[in-house]
């Protein structure tokens, strides 16, 4: 039963490095660019939610749309004033520029909240299941957390495979030149995968504050760094990929705190990353690249 | 129908094309031949809207489209089947297609689906395997037939013929002949001079950036300079 119970919460966790994998991943894939600011704008949007349910009252539903919202404006912002510009600068320009606009959000967080943690667990709160007469005891949350994943999941497959919006993401993600030559306005389909990321970071910023109930301007860091190594262990730029990376690495990192040390967690972590990268330089399901003449 | 007068387009610090002024008429096929570098594939990106010219001007249909977005020269019916094919190698062809439809209204795409696989059989057989999976010959034809699907009044083709096994250059040289005929103009840029000049109207000689020679299809192919330098004396 500890081992199930383990196996949910790690997939739980898995379930939020995925939903941000997701963002680096398909950012990645169209601007061919790593956002290192993807993190920040989890604890964005954990803060925009968290002000919106404690200070102007709003229920816990409104807080959440709100958040996604205001985190979707905020990518397409960013995009626009920082990244637009540099858009055929060598991708070492993009790289800092991504690092500057973290720090950025993480100080004006700083400026804006004050540096004391802020408690979530006052925004929303949900009930524990007990299942087996007790003997398994797992939080709504839990639940709650890979149900999103997976309707997240679910919902991008059919963005990407049916819709004209999604298979001209794909395209400009393969092609850039080649898609604007079939009249795929490049900017436009950039924008809109910065606000799809953005929008999906704040789910996850909302998420993981219902399981980890503290917000500090550093909150997004270490998550946005662990969802960039499943992204990355998925292989990056494919969106099965971030998914499969992320519960694979919540998974690995539940099971390392229960079973071999809390503090070596993760490293265990980044360890099965190097050596999945040994093997499998793409990722689990990332293609090598290879050029057709 | 496309007019372009003195551009000059750099690639960096490279001048690559040095203002160059030519046109095509409707219904013609023109051919811009020459050796590797010579400027023929910068010229047709400038066409398309990928890269810009500094000076001079380029007027389609009528138009100045020098400095309309790429996107929008789609739409005007100047379309660019890029060198090195550069199809959607993890789509489906048909996915490939539908992109290549991208700017046409939805109640016309079927039509023009049926049009393409007319003139591109294979491509229906194949037209739910992955393109990467294709070959070099149909991954040619795919990618004619997406430029197509966005019913161009001019066709530009980059080096359709590249990499080709011969007896696919001839089906590739029949297929760009029957376009013609359907009353598609074409302008073809094509470092095979002999088979680009005998179907071509009209060609212009690109040589270091500069257009250096002009004439019908027949003149050049009969012209000693051409001779000598394109088609092995």
């Amino acid at each position: 039963m500890e081992f199930l119970a383990n196996l949910i919460n790690g997939m739980s966790l898995g379930s939020v490095y995925a939903i941000i994998a997701l963002g680096y991943t398909m950012v990645y894939g169209i601007a061919k660019m790593l956002n290192f600011a993807h993190g920040d704008v989890i604890m964005v949007g954990a803060y925009i939610c968290f002000c919106a349910v404690s200070y102007l009252g709003l229920p816990a539903i409104a807080g959440v749309a709100l958040s996604v919202v205001g985190c979707t404006v905020l990518g397409i912002v960013v995009e626009r004033l920082a990244y637009k510009p540099l858009r055929n600068a060598p991708s070492l320009n993009v790289l800092i520029t991504a690092i500057g606009v973290s720090y950025f959000l993480q100080n004006a967080a700083l400026l804006i909240m004050g540096s004391d943690p802020k408690s979530f667990s006052s925004v929303i709160s949900l009930p524990a299941l007990r299942l087996f007469d007790g003997a398994l005891t797992i939080s709504a949350t839990a639940v709650l957390t890979i149900l999103a994943c997976v309707a997240i999941m679910v919902a991008l497959t059919m963005f990407t495979g049916k819709t004209k919006m999604g298979k001209a993401m794909r395209a400009c993600s393969e092609d850039r030149d080649a898609a604007q030559l079939m009249g795929i306005n490049v900017n436009s389909t950039i924008s809109m995968v910065f606000a799809i990321g953005s929008g999906l970071a704040a789910i996850a910023g909302v998420l993981m504050c219902l399981a980890y109930p503290t917000i500090m301007p550093t909150t997004g860091s270490m998550p946005g760094i662990k969802a960039f190594t499943a992204a990355v262990l998925g292989g990056i730029g494919s969106i099965p990929g971030a998914a499969l990376g992320g519960i694979l690495l919540g998974v690995i990192e539940i099971f390392a705190r229960a079973y071999i040390s809390t503090q070596l967690a993760d490293a265990v972590v980044f360890g099965v990353l190097i050596v999945i990268l040994l093997i499998r330089p793409a990722g689990l399901l990332g293609k090598p690249v290879h050029e057709k003449v | 129908m496309l007019s372009v007068s003195n551009i000059n387009v750099w690639y960096g610090a490279i001048h690559a094309i040095k203002d160059i002024s030519f046109e095509v008429n409707d219904g013609e096929v023109v051919a811009l031949i020459g050796a590797n570098g010579a400027g023929k594939s910068t010229s047709l990106k400038t066409l398309s809207g990928l890269l810009r010219t500094r000076t001079g001007s380029i007027e389609f249909m009528g138009e100045d489209i020098t400095h309309m977005p790429a996107e929008k020269i789609v739409e005007h019916g100047l379309v660019h089947v890029p060198e090195g094919r550069r199809i959607f190698q993890q789509m489906t062809v048909e996915e490939n297609l539908d992109m290549g439809a991208y700017t046409q209204p939805r109640d016309t795409i079927a039509g023009n689906l049926e049009r393409v696989y007319a003139h591109f059989p294979r491509l229906k057989e194949r037209r739910r395997q992955v393109a990467g999976t294709l070959s070099g010959g149909e991954q040619q034809m795919l990618a004619m037939g997406r430029g197509l699907m966005a019913n161009p009044k001019l066709l530009m083709l980059d080096e359709p013929s590249m990499g080709l096994a011969p007896i696919l250059v001839e089906q590739i040289f029949e297929i760009i002949q029957a376009l013609h005929e359907a009353g598609t103009t074409i302008l073809l840029v094509e470092q095979n001079a002999q088979a680009a000049l005998s179907i071509a109207n009209r060609g212009y000689v690109m040589e270091t950036g500069r257009i250096t020679l002009t004439g019908t299809g027949q003149e050049l192919l009969h012209n000693d300079d051409v001779r000598k330098a394109y088609l092995g004396g």
